[in-house]
């Protein structure tokens, strides 16, 4: 195992966890201000992989696809927040599981309806080819995007929440809601305008991972519940502990689906090692997350002091 | 006691006789007209019915919201399956395996999981769940991603084998009539008194003195084996089973029943099962995207029906009577 391999692949770690960040960050404001579990934030995510799909090849422009995208799905967002998602928010638990799952099931559907079961997306023409960062480490282009991108909106969610009036406003529901509503914040709005953005970030998510994955129904699913491990791990409610948590998330996967492989190898016959390998790695993600819910429920940046 | 709701208990009584009475006889109504074909989807949702009963006994009773219910529902077809495949036929090994590992699983996943609570019990409930989801996927030996089939079927002794589908359906419904005995048995109890003010007001019960964790942990283990009994006779019915029926959307699914049916509530799984799967093959009947419509008339259920079904029902039975 070469050094320039775990470079890549620690890279790979990285530019999955800042993915996992975007949809993590709409995720855990949600479950932390408004104490709602919200099943169909991964729908969001498909919704806006298939629009940029749709609008790229209507277009014929990858980067008007994905701005296109994240708007309508923005726009989608609020829709579906003011419309249903509010009312939900005073239920219990129970209510919110059903009802998020319910629109699972018809998000799913519609986009069958509207668009087809998949749709192709590929990388933009000029970003097909592989990049030198160091003599010998040639790395994809689109995936050097991916970081980029990821790491810009990360820092601006950052300056958002902690250097803005409207994110100290977002941090002081997150941690209180009753405190802020009396002191007179409109929590209501504010929250339809913080899901908005969840909902826009989700959409940069499904577009850019369309490519390197699939733009295909039910691809929301796998990736909510570890997008829920993220907000888990981070404390609820916690953008900067859904930053660490994702980056976190997305090195055991990446690290441990390409590594394990060739550790286990040593040990087992190839075909078992390279089954077990992917799921040991999978695994790993869910026993830390066990791990810290056993001894640090509030995760490791709790929100609420 | 007022006479009213006396009155109300003798019509639950009597619906509840005639509920069974026709559940016996679907095998040969649907025979008289030479409709066998249904017979495989009356077992489909008796099997359903047990498992979201077993899910009820542990969310409505115990008080435990679990999202990760369908992991004992896989443990028990495996278990059953990997013996079936492994030529070992005999019911009563298969349902002994079945209780052992799923009462060991569930006993280890309990315990852990009841170290938290609230929102993060669902999250460390659904961790447990996606470990074997994965744990599933890697075991090459048993069908890996693709599944495990098994020819043979769980033999019962005395020429009864459970590849016929009388057979099949009605120990499964003899299944489900232990279950719900058990849970209507329950209620009245000193154990399910004790479960009921848990579920009310832990810190309470707790103050008075219950072993409330030990409570939840029984529950949650009776929960888990009845599931796992539900899978083992799941892969019975269908030949196969795959790595999907512990994933969390199965979870899901199970959570949708109960609370379609109604939480807290004896007949609540039976009813959801039943809505839930025969809305899914009238729909199916008519639209590829019958799930769609599904999640339509689950939000409905969410926004007008807070109690479920059976809430529903006792809600416009007491209304009608009023008027």
């Amino acid at each position: 195992m070469s050094g320039i391999f775990v470079i890549e692949q620690a890279l790979n770690g990285l530019q999955f966890g800042l993915m996992l960040f975007l949809l993590a960050a709409g995720l855990t404001l949600v479950f932390g201000v408004m104490d709602m579990i919200n099943l169909a934030h991964g729908s969001l995510y498909m919704v806006g992989a298939f629009i940029a799909a749709w609008l790229v090849r209507l277009t014929g422009s990858f980067t008007l696809g994905v701005i296109g995208a994240v708007l309508l799905t923005a726009l989608f967002g609020m829709v579906l927040e003011t419309a249903l998602l509010r009312s939900l928010y005073a239920r219990d638990h129970l209510s919110q599981v059903l009802a998020t799952f319910a629109l699972i099931l018809i998000l799913n559907d519609g986009v069958s309806m509207v668009f087809g079961t998949d749709l192709p997306l590929s990388a933009p023409e000029a970003l097909s080819g592989p990049v030198e960062l160091l003599p010998g480490l040639l790395y994809p282009s689109y995936r050097l995007l991916i970081l980029g991108v990821g790491l810009a909106l990360a820092l601006a969610l950052y300056l958002l929440v902690q250097k803005t009036r409207v994110g100290a406003l977002v941090r002081a529901g997150a941690s209180n809601r009753t405190m802020s509503r009396v002191m007179g914040v409109n929590v209501e709005r504010l929250f339809t305008l913080v899901f908005g953005i969840g909902a826009g970030l989700c959409a940069v998510a499904g577009s850019l991972l369309g490519p390197l994955l699939a733009v295909q129904v039910g691809m929301g699913e796998n990736i909510l519940i570890l997008a829920f491990v993220v907000v888990v791990i981070g404390g609820i409610g916690s953008i900067r502990g859904a930053l660490l948590g994702a980056v976190l998330v997305g090195a055991i996967d990446t690290l441990g689906r390409t590594l394990l492989p060739a550790v286990l190898r040593e040990f087992l016959p190839p075909s078992w090692a390279s089954a077990a390998g992917p799921a040991l790695a999978s695994i790993a993600v869910y026993v830390f997350m066990s791990a810290v819910l056993v001894w640090r429920p509030q995760g490791l940046f709790p929100a609420r002091g | 006691m007022d006479s009213a709701s006396m009155q109300s208990m003798r019509i639950q009584r009597g619906a509840a006789l005639l509920a069974v009475v026709l559940a016996i006889a679907i095998p040969w109504m649907l025979h008289a007209f030479q409709a066998d074909y249904y017979l495989s989807l009356a077992s489909r949702i008796v099997v359903y019915a047990i498992a979201a009963t077993s899910l009820n006994l542990v969310l409505g009773y115990g008080g435990m919201v679990s999202l990760g219910h369908a992991a004992f529902f896989g443990l028990g077809a495996y278990a059953t399956g990997i013996l079936l495949s492994e030529g070992t036929t005999s019911a009563p090994v298969h349902l002994l395996v079945t209780v052992a590992v799923t009462a060991a699983a569930a006993a280890a996943i309990g315990a852990m999981s009841l170290r938290t609570r609230g929102v993060y019990f669902i999250m460390i409930t659904l961790a447990f769940a996606q470990m074997l989801f994965y744990l599933a996927n890697s075991v090459k030996g048993y069908g890996g991603d693709e599944g495990l089939n098994v020819r043979a079927r769980s033999l019962l002794g005395f020429g009864l084998d459970l590849k016929d589908g009388t057979t099949f359906y009605l120990l499964a419904l003899a299944v489900l009539g232990a279950a719900l005995f058990a849970l209507a048995r329950l209620v009245p109890s000193r154990l399910g008194r004790a479960v009921l003010a848990m579920r009310d007001d832990e810190q309470r019960a707790e103050a008075l003195g219950f072993p409330t964790k030990r409570m939840q942990l029984l529950i949650f283990v009776i929960g888990g084996v009845f599931c796992g009994i539900a899978g083992a006779l799941n892969i019975n019915l269908q030949g196969y089973v795959n790595p999907n029926a512990l994933h969390w959307t199965q979870s899901g699914t199970l959570l949708v029943m109960v609370i379609l049916g109604g939480v807290g509530t004896v007949w609540g799984g039976v009813v959801g099962a039943t809505a839930l799967l025969l809305l899914e093959e009238v729909l199916s009947s008519y639209t590829v995207y019958w799930a769609f419509w599904t999640g339509w008339v689950l939000l409905a259920v969410v926004l007008f029906a807070r109690r479920g079904l059976v809430g529903l029902a006792i809600d416009l039975t007491r209304r009608s009577k009023r008027s």
